[in-house]
């Protein structure tokens, strides 16, 4: 009964840490998704654009950050983007300068996960019937009005199961950052552990935590998907 | 013959094709491409130019043995989760209750969490129990953390493959299970030699992508003192602090990756060739 003590809120317990930590990790979670989302899109755009120039761009593009563990991409854009931050500010003045861990974390997490996002992109836009695009032409809808209003509701629907999943490894990999010294979830786990010399104690917690915020993320990602498909037949 | 042809059009060559205009796309995918070829030709150029045969024939060596170990660990990871993974399914979809939900909180705790936290609570937490691992003589397998490494991959690729095999078991139509029994084969028989062949083709492209995600994921290993790749790059790079280091690790990694993709869709093609119509 001891170890829940050590859980308390305050100076002498963790509890304050860990909820810190989590608080963390959830807002570098959701400050990489419109990120990861916007690029995804755009990626998705450029391989379906029957260009062929542009396909093959885009596609390096996934080839790369989809092929390279997420360790060695954090630590790419975590040490490359200081050196070569180091270098270019270097050339006016000789302050030192330091990448914020938290927008390493957002920039390596986002170009993994729109790589992802992408294909779940491209997957959607395939499903989309092109009946459905020229029609919206047959109407005189300009290309932004038929994107917005034809084209964007399908794509929603037909890609948020693929996203969510993308959202839950997102959420997952964010504890990479612990590991740049950022003090996420794991990270504040891992100093708790350190004090108290009780692992196994203070990891199930932060284990639990991370199950429960993805509990979380399920239930609602859930309520939204039956959201957007409110208009779908019900099967069961 | 000549009165039949003497009023038609004579042949005519096809109209040029239409010129391709410079749309948004088609500069935007010029501009595009002519990035990433210089940043390659910029990435190759510093690779030249950092060269130093001291640093890169010391460590080199160092990262191969490292991938090495990397295959080793996800090798026998998948394997050995693999054969967890089928009774983990099974029980997934046993009509007992108390075991379906014990397989499925197994299944979902080790997909609801992070490979990285899992791998800390092994660990360490068998560390905390030094004289009871002891005790019952299993100490030396925990001491070592390449074992505590291989145990949890191998239990968290157990929980992916078992979701796999479940999702591609219960895509064969109950039909196959019905003619089966018409048939009078038993239930073992129609198992193993009518369901499990055809849901292992619908699961061959999701087990390669947990391969891939496992050779990705085993990357993590490095952090608890494991000299996998990316351990001995680790390494190599906290001793040189030559950024290049990294270049080469992201280039082995990404060339077998993709090997392993090219392959495995060329197997899929190939075994799935009766069914392409």
């Amino acid at each position: 009964m001891e170890l829940f003590s050590l859980l308390a809120w305050g100076p002498e317990g963790w509890a304050d840490e860990l909820a810190a930590g989590a608080w963390l990790t959830v807002r570098l979670a959701l400050a990489t998704l419109p990120f990861g989302l916007a690029i995804g899109l755009l990626v998705a755009i450029a391989k379906t654009s029957g260009e062929k120039s542009l396909e093959a761009a885009a596609n390096v593009y996934t080839t790369i950050f989809r092929g390279l563990p997420e360790l060695l991409t954090l630590f790419i854009v975590y040490y490359g983007g200081q050196m070569l931050l180091q270098r270019i500010v270097g050339l006016f003045s000789d302050t030192y300068v330091e990448v914020n861990g938290f927008v390493a974390g957002m920039v390596a997490l986002g170009l993994v996960f729109s790589a992802f996002a992408s294909e779940v992109f491209v997957s959607a836009f395939k499903g989309i019937p092109a009946g459905q695009g020229e029609a919206a032409q047959a109407l005189g809808m300009t290309r932004w009005q038929a994107f917005r209003l034809v084209t964007a509701p399908q794509l929603i629907r037909l890609s948020i199961g693929g996203l969510s999943n993308l959202w839950l490894i997102l959420l997952k990999e964010t504890s990479l950052v612990s590991i740049i010294a950022l003090n996420d979830l794991l990270r504040n786990t891992n100093v708790a552990v350190g004090s108290t010399k009780q692992p196994l104690f203070f990891y199930s917690v932060a284990l639990t935590i991370y199950l429960v915020l993805s509990l979380i993320s399920s239930k609602g990602l859930g309520a939204v998907e039956d959201y957007v498909k409110r208009g779908e037949v019900k099967r069961s | 013959m000549s009165d039949v042809t003497a009023g038609m059009i004579e042949a005519r060559k096809p109209p040029p094709g239409a010129q391709r205009r410079w749309t948004f796309a088609r500069i935007a995918g010029w501009v595009m491409c002519a990035l990433w070829i210089a940043i390659g030709v910029a990435l190759v150029a510093s690779l030249v130019r950092s060269y130093d045969p001291d640093i890169f024939w010391r460590y080199m060596p160092r990262m191969l043995e490292g991938l090495l170990v990397t295959a080793q660990l996800v090798v026998s990871s998948v394997l050995l989760g693999g054969l967890l993974a089928l009774p983990l399914a099974l029980a997934r979809m046993s009509s007992n209750w108390l075991i379906a939900k014990l397989a499925f909180v197994y299944v979902y705790v080790f997909r609801g969490t992070p490979l990285l936290g899992q791998m800390f609570l092994m660990y360490y937490g068998a560390g905390q129990f030094v004289d009871e691992l002891k005790a019952v003589g299993l100490w030396w397998f925990f001491r070592d953390a390449y074992n505590c490494v291989l145990l949890t991959f191998t239990l968290n690729t157990a929980a992916y493959q078992a979701e796999i095999y479940k999702t591609a078991i219960e895509s064969i139509p109950r039909g196959q299970w019905e003619a089966a029994q018409t048939l009078g084969l038993r239930s073992k028989v129609t198992f193993f030699k009518i369901i499990m062949p055809q849901a292992m083709i619908t699961a061959l492209r999701p087990l390669g992508n947990e391969i891939i995600l496992m050779i990705k994921g085993s990357a993590v290993a490095s952090v608890v003192t494991v000299f996998d790749l990316m351990g001995a790059t680790k390494l190599a790079f906290s001793r040189t602090y030559d950024f290049t280091i990294y270049m080469w690790a992201a280039i082995i990694y990404l060339m077998i990756v993709e090997t392993l993709r090219r392959v495995w869709g060329w197997l899929e093609s190939r075994l799935t060739r009766h069914l392409v119509r």
